[in-house]
């Protein structure tokens, strides 16, 4: 389904964040990326969707080069990606309904979203899928009076009701606390199988990898280290993930949940609302 | 061996001779303007009862006047509602270009802070002077010159506004294969919204109080019929229509808190 | 349970979206009339726009003689200096004005009477402050700082007051309860809890006088409007464009100095 090719980053810093990462995601199965912070797994999933412009290398998917596609064609690609982010990424002002009406937006027209008048099939998926989530009787809630919790389900309902081909999904459990994160993991999981979906998550809590993930993929500064399944993750490719190297077994035992922020996204010159796509 | 006495002193010494300076140097600047404006010594009665007098003149208000100023009253409100939405309109744009975020390139970002900056360093009477020549004495003059004075204040508050807002919001929402235009009426807009209208309600007050003044330069409004009274010493009316101007300020400062609490 | 279809509105801040469209449809009919009522013609407004680009010519290149450039520099001066007294007399007679408007300091009529005259103060364009100080007291500079003292006043008690009525009482009864007089209780409790934004608000107040001090001359209150009304009056229009510079580059100038020491102080 996904296809990445020899993807390189370099930023105007210099700072090379992506040196030439292959691998792919297929059918629907869930991958998980792990990594310590500033490895490059917000830069590599930013980077499917060209949020950020990736400096070379190829992005598939499902057959459309992604990487290829003019400001027109990458918003309709879009459409087919579903993105949840770490800091939810609501519009906070408005209301649980319009932010999940607004994974739609690629369907209709500015003046249909200025007057927020959605198709009904959109109104029904957005309905059936806040049921699902569990958050149908907040519908009409303003987002900024929700918990961490109930955000991260609306920006999975969001990521959803666009149909995807496959969910992109950074950091989800960041901000929350570590029951409400395996909810997240296991809401998001499930759905994901429910509707067939591969997903692509960027995690750094390796628990939560091991937990949820058919796939584990492992960044360290800007290559991948590690691709197997959980059951491989063992010590040494946890050394390589997180240290870089290998070290013989008589380092401590057990793995080691590094501690990172995750901010390893260093802010750059993307920032413009409109002028880029 | 001598014990120090504990001290304690308020602000050191470089503070206090900074302080110090500061008050010095307001004082000769005060005294320097005041030698400068060659009013001489004023008799610290005569301002008080010269004031005095004409308050007193003033009572009681002329109230039968009020039929008078009810229609150039109208005017004005019709002066400033028009010139703030007008300026609301052109504001949006103006903000877009003059906020970091958003303006296309680095000559549509100077040319947004030009227009804000000129159309805020010219008073309102000003540019009504100005637009009496091209547009003729009256009330549409009037409005053009609230219009563009309020421009600059609301896009340069706006712009503020624009450049604050959380992008990550913006960018989830590009994420989902939105244009251009969907980002900003579902991404930016919401996220200015209190904004957009507290400031524009806000500047509609100031352009009421500015708007009664526009009559003095041919520009339509209260103004025309203030002025007129002063001039012929009629203080009783006078008095009624600063009364009236009152009222109506009362009630649009009223009208504009309601407003901005009912959007936060 | 029936799947059957359900509808969404958008939400809205109306109590109602009947609410809603009424008031909508009111302003727009309210805009109408305005328009109707400001005589707007688009010919007129499309024949207004076209002299308006004429007139740009006109203004174009600015220019003064020696004689007026000397005027300008002058009257410019004049308009500094009835800021920079009235500034400082407003805030003066502010600090009692605000005391007495203060809710928690001031017994009831005081309040009542001292928050009237803020009101006034405020509720007045400067333009008209000006001309009853001319009437009051003559043409000239002295009506120019009468109105500004008096405009100062209107801005600074109320923020002072509200600030007034801000502070901790609680600081104030302790300070009180060692036995202090009524000043030093000023003095040690009261004053601290509002000192603290006075620089940045007196130089902001300063800054909006200097703007008005540019133009009260068109009604006879001193500085330089006085020069720029007669030069409109004369169509001298390149004449008017030197003034016109000149009281942007003093308005940007105080702008200036009062963003750095705001900055600074805050």
């Amino acid at each position: 389904m996904l296809h990445v090719t020899d993807l390189q980053k370099t930023y105007d810093t210099g700072d090379e964040a992506l040196r030439g990462v292959t691998t792919a995601v297929e059918g629907s199965e869930t991958v998980a990326m792990i990594g310590p912070s500033g490895a490059g797994k917000s830069t590599f999933i930013r980077c499917v969707n060209r949020l950020t412009e990736p400096t070379s290398g190829t992005v598939e998917l499902d057959g459309t080069e992604l990487t290829a596609l003019d400001s027109d064609g990458l918003r309709a690609a879009r459409r087919d990606i579903g993105m949840i982010f770490q800091e939810y990424n609501l519009v906070e002002r408005l209301t649980v309904m319009e932010n999940v009406l607004s994974g739609r937006l690629g369907y209709v027209s500015a003046w249909q979203a200025f007057r927020r008048s959605f198709p009904a099939a959109d109104i029904e998926r957005a309905y059936a899928i806040l049921d699902r989530v569990g958050l149908g009787e907040m519908a009409d809630k303003r987002v900024d009076e929700l918990s961490g919790g109930q955000r991260q389900r609306v920006g999975i309902a969001r990521a959803v009701i666009q149909e995807p081909k496959i969910l992109l999904v950074d950091e989800p459990t960041s901000s929350l606390d570590p029951e409400t994160s395996n909810t997240v993991m296991r809401l998001l999981t499930e759905i994901a199988a429910e509707r067939s979906v591969p997903v692509l998550i960027n995690i750094h809590e390796v628990d939560l990898a091991l937990d949820h993930a058919d796939r584990i993929l492992g960044l360290h500064d800007g290559e991948l280290v590690f691709e197997g399944s959980p059951a491989e993750l063992d010590d040494h490719a946890l050394d390589r993930v997180y240290r870089g190297d290998e070290r013989p077994d008589t380092t401590q035992s057990g793995e080691k949940t590094p501690e990172t922020d995750s901010h390893d996204t260093p802010k750059t010159a993307d920032k413009s609302v409109v002028g880029g796509v | 061996m001598a014990t120090d006495q504990p001290s304690w002193e308020r602000f050191d010494r470089r503070r206090r001779l900074g302080r110090f300076v500061a008050v010095l140097v307001s004082a000769v600047i005060v005294v320097a303007s005041w030698q400068f404006m060659e009013i001489g010594v004023v008799d610290p009665n005569t301002v008080p009862r010269e004031i005095a007098d004409l308050l007193t003149r003033m009572y009681p208000p002329d109230v039968a006047y009020t039929r008078q100023i009810v229609g150039p009253l109208i005017e004005t409100i019709h002066i400033a509602a028009l010139g703030t939405a007008g300026a609301l309109v052109l504001s949006i744009p103006v903000a877009l270009l003059a906020a970091e975020n958003t303006t296309p390139n680095a000559a549509t970002f100077w040319l947004g802070k030009l227009i804000v900056t000129v159309s805020r360093s010219v008073n309102t009477i000003i540019w009504a002077l100005i637009f009496v020549v091209t547009f003729g004495s009256g009330p549409l003059a009037g409005a053009v010159a609230i219009a563009f004075r309020s421009v600059g204040f609301l896009g340069k508050l706006l712009g503020e506004e624009i450049e604050e807002i959380d992008f990550g919001q913006v960018e989830a929402i590009r994420a989902t294969g939105a244009s251009s235009l969907q980002l900003l009426l579902y991404g930016v807009l919401p996220q200015v919204k209190p904004a957009l209208v507290g400031l524009a309600v806000y500047r509609w007050d100031i352009n009421i109080r500015d708007s009664t003044v526009l009559g003095f330069v041919g520009a339509g409004g209260i103004g025309v019929q203030l002025f007129r009274a002063v001039n012929a010493f009629a203080w009783q009316s006078v008095a009624m229509v600063l009364l009236v101007i009152l009222g109506v300020v009362v009630v649009t400062e009223a009208l504009s808190a309601y407003t901005r609490r009912l959007v936060r | 349970m029936a799947t059957g279809e359900r509808s969404w509105q958008r939400p809205t801040v109306f109590r109602s979206h009947r609410i809603k469209w009424t008031v909508y449809a009111g302003l727009i009919a309210f805009f109408v009339w305005s328009a109707v009522g400001i005589g707007f013609d688009p010919a007129r407004v499309l024949q207004g726009i076209g002299n308006t680009a004429v007139l740009v010519g006109d203004f174009l290149p600015p220019d003064a003689t020696a004689r007026e450039f000397d005027r300008i520099v002058a009257k410019m001066l004049e308009s500094v200096a009835m800021a920079m007294v009235a500034t400082v007399t407003g805030i003066v007679v502010s600090v009692p004005i605000a005391f007495m408007a203060a809710e928690n300091l001031s017994p009831k009529p005081l309040y009542a009477i001292n928050r009237g005259l803020i009101s006034v103060s405020r509720a007045f364009n400067a333009i008209i402050v000006a001309i009853l100080a001319v009437k009051a007291v003559g043409f000239g500079p002295l009506a120019g700082i009468i109105t500004i003292t008096f405009k100062t006043v209107g801005f600074f008690s109320k923020l002072l007051a509200e600030d007034i009525e801000d502070i901790d009482m609680g600081s104030v009864d302790a300070v009180r309860a060692t036995g202090s007089s009524p000043i030093q209780t000023l003095l040690y409790a009261v004053a601290p809890q509002i000192i603290p934004r006075f620089a940045g608000l007196s130089v902001y107040r300063w800054d909006i006088n200097i703007r008005t001090s540019t133009v009260i001359g068109i009604v006879g209150a001193g500085g330089i409007g006085s020069v720029l009304l007669t030069a409109f009056n004369r169509y001298d229009y390149q004449y008017v464009s030197a003034i016109l510079l000149s009281i942007i580059v003093v308005v940007l100038f105080a702008e200036g100095v009062s963003a750095v020491v705001r900055r600074r102080y805050q």
